[in-house]
């Protein structure tokens, strides 16, 4: 009996403090060159590549890679060769921390880049700040990234889900005004943060809020309690999969109102492979035009359909690099965020280090394949800081209705983005 | 030597061994050695109920969920507390919900409770999304827990000391364990588990066995759930899905049915066989679908030709072996 | 006011599925007292097979077919290879396991062919309507195969050698019925019934892990119904699709899967064995 009670005591003692009383935190960058050789730097990312988020997501670390892999085959940055290691958290926090715990304390990665998910990255946020490492371009569109005195590692890249919302808000005002708005939105941050959004702006036009669980896909219970409230827009702040549900319900039902969706969910190439099969047994009228057409969505980086150079360029390396897989939306966003980190190694310049990243980020010279400017700077690290609106017409191709737009996540007004950008000629990244 | 004693002296010994281990090891390392320390003891606390009891629970996830979470909303809304009352609270809080539970299901057999523990697991990480306020949605809570007492900081790496309070606890826990298991309460479990009909007739109150042994193994889990929370800063929806519970109830399988070294090797397997396999999967050029997919085609065959090859586990093969090494010396 | 009807319509749809996945359970359970945790991967590699032949022919049919088929090979090979050697052994953990490996093993395998992504399943007919014609198709259809399983069963010499052969192996053995051939019938017609209700699940959307939930829900109705009792398993179903989406269109979609907790731990504490299940304990 003594040992166990000295077993005890010792617990005791050794817990003795407050268990959340956080202690000095020495924020800061450290080790500055973890990862770095003269020939290759090694980043890292955690990505849902198995599980129930898998289908979705699991194409963003292709598009990545491709990219890598262009830069590399022209001389990597600087003579650097980039080292992507891709880890599976199967969008499960505890996994997350695990695997990333792994990339900083076992492979001493640079930086990580593009980690995905809000339950999952935020779960790391304050073990990256802890250990100094970078932490850019995350892959959620949450507010929380955007906190340079809390996480002075994380930076966000596509735009927050409340400037987002508050771009389409302005447009169903303007565009469609007096309509009843109903809004089918996810259950967590896309959905909170989005609706926050619409109320800056519409909130007196909102009849209806259906939330959906993305475990559940039978979305019938929501479309039927939307029809009731009369919405005639629904504005969804969904992932494809649910975007492509919300519409095949609606016309399970016969409730034709007008679709608006946030840029997550509106990914017309993604969504015309989801619904492709569904018209030749029901008839034209479920065809992928009539399902589609005159859908209303957000986009912040160039249209896989439009002529845009960042465009051109990426479907250049998607052919090389990735024929076999789809060039969605989600593929040029891996692409594109791969090329704006690229874009900051660049400027980092030869003697590689994480402050000099930090402050790459911070100078305001990154431009890239957005059509809207990132807010990086000492004050913030917020991504893309706003979005165009675009429909989609009756031969499914998209039509810009509002030219990108940007705005803040206050109260602050909606208003053109400049409409210069750097091409990638200019940016000249490789060769 | 009684029992309790020599439990001890293995304990400390196992705890010495365990720290010796983190010395030597690199930090990360040290968080694999201390998922093995949490892993352990709610697989232990499994095998106490399905292996000893004879009651397949495929909802063990949900105690661990409770205990995370319990320690999670401690941290974060009653930072003063130190962790030891934390646990403690993740232990009561669970052992209560396994008593519940235990009540519930004391009537039920195979596959039917199979069934009601399966729905316990799917259904209880919902009351997140009914309470988003407070327990943050699928977001689930973000936590950063301090222990290191501040003698300390700055000469024992955070993850080395990590490692070194989880086993403690773990191995505490398993002393109580295996105490009670190799008691009167643990032959009492047995008859059950081999027939019901009869251990009634002897005189054991079954109900009252089955209500105890799952009060003991949601106590271990609650307990793993909050060391996991402690370690890992993370109480979320999405970590404690059917398929947590279900690689619990195969690591009590893989390592032996029935016995707490069983759990050992169990946890082990659970933790290395995924990170092992993703290292097998990445060492090779395949395809990024079938890389992606390896690892847990390679953890289902495992688990296949296991149960097909090794009736008894792991546990059941060092026992073998050790058996056969004794004869053969003498 | 919800549109209860919708509503009603909607869940009848989803409870046929769960009734069908549910009823496959029924009957491997019946045969080998074995709970089949890879009948939705069984399913799902099924459905995938129809997902490719309806890509490569454009219809509907022939991709059904096949899938039955594939559900056939594959429930005569798992219990072959994978449940037969544990017979003997009379270990409850043993087939658990070994099933979830299997799961495991299909779904990875679907994902390394298929890809993650999700990919657009056809209806057999046209979706739209409260009760549309892929409604009635599934409703209806998943109905006269229960109905077609129940005859088997109860009105024919193969389902008496298969009762016999699951119930009393051993004076199914003296009385020349050949046990073994009876149980693997058994799984095939269980495979074959679960490779049905993937396909009728399937729609829209198809993934890897696509069939989980229908599994659950599937072993809740059975364990609601009796797992020994096909017609209970397929009430249960029904009631069960019926009443889950009253909860998530009346009181939100977040207490679905706590609502089907309620449930069974309010049939299971009325009655342990489901509401239709035989009380009697037997070991075989």
């Amino acid at each position: 009996m003594r040992i166990l009670a000295l077993g005890v005591v010792a617990v005791l003692l050794a817990g003795c403090g407050g268990a959340g009383e956080s202690g000095d935190s020495a924020a800061g960058v450290r080790n500055e060159t973890a990862g770095v050789t003269d020939t290759s730097v090694l980043i890292g990312t955690h990505q849902p590549l198995t599980g129930p988020a898998a289908p979705g997501y699991a194409t963003i670390s292709k598009g990545a890679q491709a990219v890598y892999s262009y830069v590399n085959d022209g001389g990597g940055i600087h003579g650097r060769k980039i080292d992507y290691r891709v880890e599976d958290d199967g969008y499960n926090p505890t996994r997350t921390v695990e695997v990333v715990k792994k990339l900083v304390l076992q492979d001493k990665v640079f930086a990580l880049v593009g980690g995905l998910g809000t339950p999952t990255h935020s779960k790391v946020v304050d073990f990256l700040t802890a250990e100094g490492v970078p932490d850019v371009l995350v892959s959620s569109g949450a507010l929380a990234w955007d906190d340079p005195q809390g996480s002075p590692m994380t930076f966000g890249f596509q735009v927050d889900y409340t400037r987002e919302a508050k771009i389409l808000g302005t447009h169903i005002a303007e565009a469609m005004p007096g309509r009843k708005v109903g809004v089918l939105h996810q259950n967590d941050d896309v959905g909170r943060d989005g609706m926050a959004g619409l109320d800056r702006v519409i909130k007196d036009a909102i009849v209806s809020r259906q939330p959906y669980d993305p475990a559940n896909a039978d979305v019938l219970p929501q479309l039927t309690a939307l029809r009731q409230s009369g919405a005639e827009v629904v504005v969804c702040e969904c992932v494809p999969a649910f975007t492509a549900l919300a519409i095949l319900t609606a016309a399970r039902l016969g409730y034709k109102p007008q679709f608006v969706v946030s840029s997550i969910g509106a990914d017309v190439t993604t969504l015309t492979g989801l619904l492709a099969d569904f018209g030749k047994r029901a008839g034209a009228e479920v065809s992928v035009p009539a399902l589609l057409s005159g859908m209303v969505g957000a986009g912040y980086l160039p249209d896989v359909d439009s002529d845009d150079p960042w465009t051109t360029l990426f479907k250049e390396i998607h052919a090389k690099y990735i024929p076999d897989v789809a060039l969605t939306d989600t593929v040029v966003f891996g692409m594109a965020q791969a090329y704006t980190f690229a874009q900051a190694l660049k400027e980092a310049g030869r003697d590689l280090t994480r402050s000099k990243l930090l402050a790459a980020f911070e100078s305001g010279k990154l431009e890239g394949p957005g059509m809207t400017p990132f807010a990086f700077s000492g004050e913030s690290h917020a991504g893309y800081t706003g979005a165009y609106v675009f429909t989609v017409d009756s031969e499914v191709r998209t039509n810009v209705v509002r030219e990108p737009m940007v705005t803040d996540r206050g109260d602050g007004p909606v208003t053109p983005a400049p409409s210069s950008r750097k091409t990638p000629a200019e940016v000249a990244l490789v060769g | 030597m009684p029992a309790l004693v020599r439990h001890l002296l293995w304990a400390l010994l196992a705890l010495v061994l365990v720290v010796a281990l983190s010395l030597v090891i690199d930090p990360f390392t040290n968080v694999r050695l201390a998922s093995v320390g949490y892993y352990l003891l709610a697989v232990a606390g499994l095998t106490v109920l399905t292996g000893l009891t004879g009651q397949v629970s495929l909802g063990h996830g949900a105690f661990l969920f409770l205990g995370a979470y319990t320690v999670g909303l401690l941290v974060i809304h009653a930072p003063a507390l130190p962790i030891w009352v934390d646990l403690l609270a993740a232990a009561a809080v669970s052992g209560i919900a396994g008593a519940l539970t235990g009540a519930a299901a004391a009537r039920l057999h195979g596959p039917y409770l199979a069934g009601a523990t399966l729905a316990l697991a799917v259904g209880l990480p919902a009351v997140t999304q009914r309470f988003p306020e407070l327990l943050g949605g699928s977001n689930g809570l973000g936590f950063t827990v301090s222990s290191l007492p501040p003698g300390l900081v700055g000469v024992v790496p955070t993850t080395r000391w990590q490692a070194w309070v989880v086993w403690a606890t773990a191995l505490l826990a398993l002393v109580v364990l295996a105490n009670l298991t190799t008691g009167p309460l643990g032959r009492q479990m047995r008859a059950v588990r081999d027939d019901e009909v009869s251990a009634a007739l002897a005189g054991v109150r079954v109900g009252r066995t089955k209500v105890l042994a799952f009060l003991i193994s949601a106590v271990c889990g609650g307990l793993a759930g909050g060391l996991q929370a402690f370690l890992l800063g993370t109480a979320a929806p999405g970590s404690f899905t059917p398929a947590l519970s279900l690689a619990l109830l195969a690591a009590v399988v893989l390592g032996g049915t029935g016995s707490l070294w069983g759990a050992l090797w169990g946890a082990v397997a659970l933790v290395y066989l995924q990170a092992g396999a993703e290292e097998f999967a990445h060492g090779f050029d395949l395809p990024t679908d079938v890389a992606n997919f390896l690892p847990q085609a390679v953890y289902g065959v495992v688990l296949i030709v296991v149960v097909l090859v090794l009736p008894n586990g792991v546990h059941g093969v060092l026992r073998k072996f050790s058996r056969r090494r004794k004869e053969s010396t003498v | 006011m919800p549109d209860l009807l919708t509503l009603a319509m909607g869940g009848l749809t989803n409870g046929a599925v769960y009734a069908a996945l549910g009823l496959a359970l029924v009957i491997i359970f019946r045969a080998t007292r074995v709970v089949n945790f890879a009948q939705p991967a069984l399913a799902l590699v099924c459905a995938y097979l129809a997902f490719t032949v309806n890509r490569a022919t454009g219809g509907y049919w022939l991709g059904l077919l096949v899938a039955l088929v594939a559900g056939a090979v594959l429930g005569a090979l798992t219990e072959r290879l994978l449940i037969r050697p544990l017979r003997s052994r009379g270990n409850e953990l043993a087939p658990v396991i070994v099933t979830l490996g299997l799961l495991l093993v299909l779904q990875a395998v679907c994902g390394m062919i298929w890809s993650a992504e999700p990919r657009s399943f056809p209806y057999a007919f046209d979706f739209r309507g409260a009760f549309s014609p892929a409604s009635v198709f599934v409703v209806v259809t998943v109905v006269v195969v229960a109905g077609a399983v129940l005859l088997l069963f109860g009105a024919t010499p193969l389902g008496l050698r298969l009762r016999a052969a699951a119930l009393r192996p051993d004076v199914a053995g003296l009385l020349g019925v050949r046990v073994g051939l009876m149980l693997t019938i058994g799984w095939v017609l269980a495979a074959v019934v679960g490779a049905l209700a993937g396909v009728l699940a399937a729609p829209p959307f198809l993934s890897p892990t696509v069939l989980d939930t229908v599994f659950v829900y599937a072993l809740t109705a059975a364990v609601i119904g009796g797992l020994d009792n096909p017609v209970g398993t397929i009430l249960g179903g029904f009631v069960l699709g019926v009443a889950l989406s009253f909860v998530s269109g009346l009181l939100g979609p977040e207490l679905v899967t706590l609502a089907a907790l309620a449930v069974l731990v309010l049939v299971l504490s009325l009655r342990p064995h489901g509401l239709f299940g035989s009380s009697v304990a037997r070991r075989v």
